[in-house]
């Protein structure tokens, strides 16, 4: 499969406070390289306060690339994201879409639902006249598993796995390629966010959709995802296809991330391997290995100098000084 | 181990523009001293409403059932919970016998006074100690539930504190009057797994120490078998299903709580599939006749379950469950 995004040393920064002639800066993401395949749906996990919005964000050109590069190839179109001017930038919006986590704030409350899905196609002018607006409406709409009687009304009269359908039909509307969903499931109860989630799966394939799925549920994306990545303030701890990641976890962090999900299981307790303290603030960064300050592990090398990404199998890449001796077996 | 609190056929209605709306109905419960409860289900499923009944602490439209009653057992004395109408009187159960944390500790804590004045605050209205007392107290609390530095926290505002930390300080706050009942409203959704566990352990710890129950309000299963002794399921206001966790979680009955489990995504089998339970939960002005559950349920077993509202089938001592699958006792 041919890749759709391909990020390079990807950093964004913010910048926060500072007077006349002195600037601070927030590093948000700070340099990191993936890529995300063709038709994969790509999982982004980590804590609040990892960058993982900002990620998102920055690929879809709502924040600006501060240094480093991402580029996009759909096999018709070829863009460095940084770099688009005023067309290529209009069209890429049709191409890379987002769908939001709250569903009872994403959607305008004085809109029908007619309406708020049509939004993007009058905005984007995707198509001329009333007619074609309506069809291409009630095509997504129906792949959504909306009925003609929904559209006539307003979002108040939903529930929250059916608000989130109309996020999803919205997002659709333009044909997109890429589509970032952003805690897309969060906020919904378990027995509609499964609901959701098969929605999710089931587009992706009719309509060659890529995903990148950024989430802070272990447990959601390990069963919708093909392949995940672990973030640590800014910076990419651990990537592996699924199964590889969630069976042999490389870096310490993905590993106490897991055993912190509680089991099902009553019996199962105490042998979760607890993380002392919590993420360091980002405007106060630790040296070296931006985990050792938690790491159960961390020995001096790891105070000193941060580990680069290391290839480890042909698809798993970890960023830890220790991998080999603590988890090559 | 003896009764603390006991919960016969509350039902409550809200007063609403739009009509009587029923949030809790026929819902009964008791808990023993030192004992963990889950109280499960979805949004809308009653199980805050519920809870805040125990202390008398629901919106004035709410209009609870003649029949309905709230006891809540000590050495000296029973209160009825929901008779009490005097500041002085629900002050005993509200933060006196009763604490409660909630599920946003930022929103929990007044943004511009000291986590220390308020933690003050509560102690002395509680009891007459002074107010140097009450700030040794206050320092001693933070410091059990694990928060470095206690005697410069106590000082801080809430925006000074990460959220693990301020979920920590609300518990110490919870706990510093001592009461033998903690209610914890999803006390950690908010937060990162991570630090959700060590919450959780912090409160294990604290059971223990304090020989204090608790009621655990969560949708997160994982949570439940992880903390809890026994757990009732909740469904549009009913509790559904009850039962000790092991048992509820292994081998549930009804088919509500078996939905909810197979629509759980599980890091031990990522190969089955995710099944939904069909529908939506439905509005609470158009509550179903019969069993609340019925218009999503995939065992209907005909016109009864539309018809009649199911009564309680045990099994065993603390098992029970409200479904028609079960009417002859003996389980289909």
């Amino acid at each position: 499969m041919a890749d759709l995004v391909k990020v390079e040393n990807l950093s964004v920064s913010y910048k926060i406070g500072g007077g006349l002639f002195s600037q601070n800066y927030l590093k948000a993401v700070n340099n990191v390289s993936l890529t995300i395949k063709r038709g994969s749906f790509f999982g982004l996990v980590g804590e609040s306060g990892s960058g993982k919005t900002t990620l998102g964000r920055a690929l879809l050109n709502a924040v600006p690339i501060s240094s480093g590069s991402a580029h996009y190839d759909d096999g018709d179109v070829s863009y460095e994201l940084s770099k688009l001017d005023k067309t290529q930038l209009a069209d890429y919006r049709k191409r890379a879409q987002l769908i939001f986590q709250d569903p009872y704030a994403a959607l305008s409350p004085r809109m029908t639902v007619r309406d708020i899905i049509a939004e993007p196609i009058e905005v984007m002018k995707l198509a001329s006249d009333r007619e074609e607006i309506d069809s291409r409406v009630r095509t997504i709409a129906s792949r959504c598993r909306l009925n003609l009687e929904h559209l006539r009304r307003f979002p108040h009269a939903f529930s929250g796995g059916q608000r989130q359908r109309i996020s999803i039909a919205r997002a659709l509307v333009s044909d997109p390629r890429l589509v970032i969903a952003d805690e897309a499931v969060a906020a919904l109860d378990v027995s509609i966010q499964a609901d959701v989630l098969n929605l999710l799966k089931s587009l992706q394939k009719d309509m060659g959709l890529t995903f990148m799925f950024i989430s802070h549920d272990l447990s959601v994306v390990a069963h919708i995802c093909d392949h995940v990545a672990v973030m640590y303030l800014g910076r990419l701890v651990e990537s592996a296809p699924t199964r590889e990641l969630f069976k042999a976890p490389k870096h310490p962090y993905t590993k106490a991330l897991f055993s912190a999900i509680p089991s099902l299981n009553p019996d199962d307790q105490g042998t979760a391997q607890r993380l002392e303290g919590e993420i360091p603030s980002p405007t106060n960064q630790p040296s070296g290995c931006k985990f050792h300050t938690r790491c159960p592990h961390a020995i001096d090398i790891c105070k000193k100098e941060e580990p680069s990404l290391q290839q480890t199998d042909p698809q798993h890449e970890v960023a830890c000084h220790r991998w080999k001796e603590l988890f090559n077996t | 181990m003896d009764t603390l609190i006991e919960v016969k056929n509350l039902t409550l209605k809200f007063k609403t523009d739009e009509g009587l709306i029923t949030a809790v109905e026929d819902v009964s419960f008791s808990l023993n001293r030192g004992e963990v409860m889950g109280l499960v289900g979805e949004s809308g499923s009653g199980k805050s409403v519920t809870a805040k009944s125990l202390m008398n602490l629901n919106a004035m439209n709410a209009v609870y059932s003649p029949e309905s009653s709230i006891t809540l057992h000590s050495a000296q004395e029973e209160i009825d919970v929901l008779s009490l109408k005097k500041p002085a009187d629900l002050k005993v159960v509200r933060g006196g016998a009763i604490s409660m944390i909630f599920q946003e500790p930022m929103a929990s804590f007044a943004p511009s006074i000291t986590i220390g004045k308020q933690m003050i605050e509560q102690l002395q209205l509680h009891s007459d100690m002074s107010k140097q007392k009450a700030r040794e107290i206050s320092i001693e609390m933070l410091d059990r539930v694990g928060i470095s530095d206690p005697s410069r926290r106590v000082d801080q505002y809430a925006f000074e504190l990460s959220g693990g930390m301020r979920q920590r300080a609300m518990i110490a706050m919870a706990l510093s009057t001592k009461p033998r009942l903690l209610i914890a409203d999803e006390p950690t959704t908010a937060l990162d797994v991570t630090i959700q566990a060590q919450v959780l352990d912090l409160m294990k710890d604290l059971v223990k120490d304090f020989n204090m129950s608790i009621i655990f309000i969560t949708h997160d299963l994982g949570v439940v078998a992880q903390t809890a002794d026994k757990v009732s399921v909740m469904y549009l206001g009913r509790i559904i299903e009850e039962g000790s966790v092991r048992d509820v979680i292994n081998s549930p009955k009804h088919p509500y709580t078996k939905g909810m489990l197979a629509a759980l995504p599980r890091l031990d089998d990522l190969d089955s599939p995710l099944k939904p339970i069909p529908g939506d939960i439905p509005s609470p002005l158009e509550r179903p006749s019969g069993c609340v559950f019925n218009t999503r349920c995939g065992e209907v077993l005909g016109d009864q379950c539309s018809a009649d509202i199911p009564s309680f089938t045990s099994f065993g001592k603390s098992r029970r469950v409200a479904c028609h699958l079960y009417k002859d006792g003996s389980g289909a």
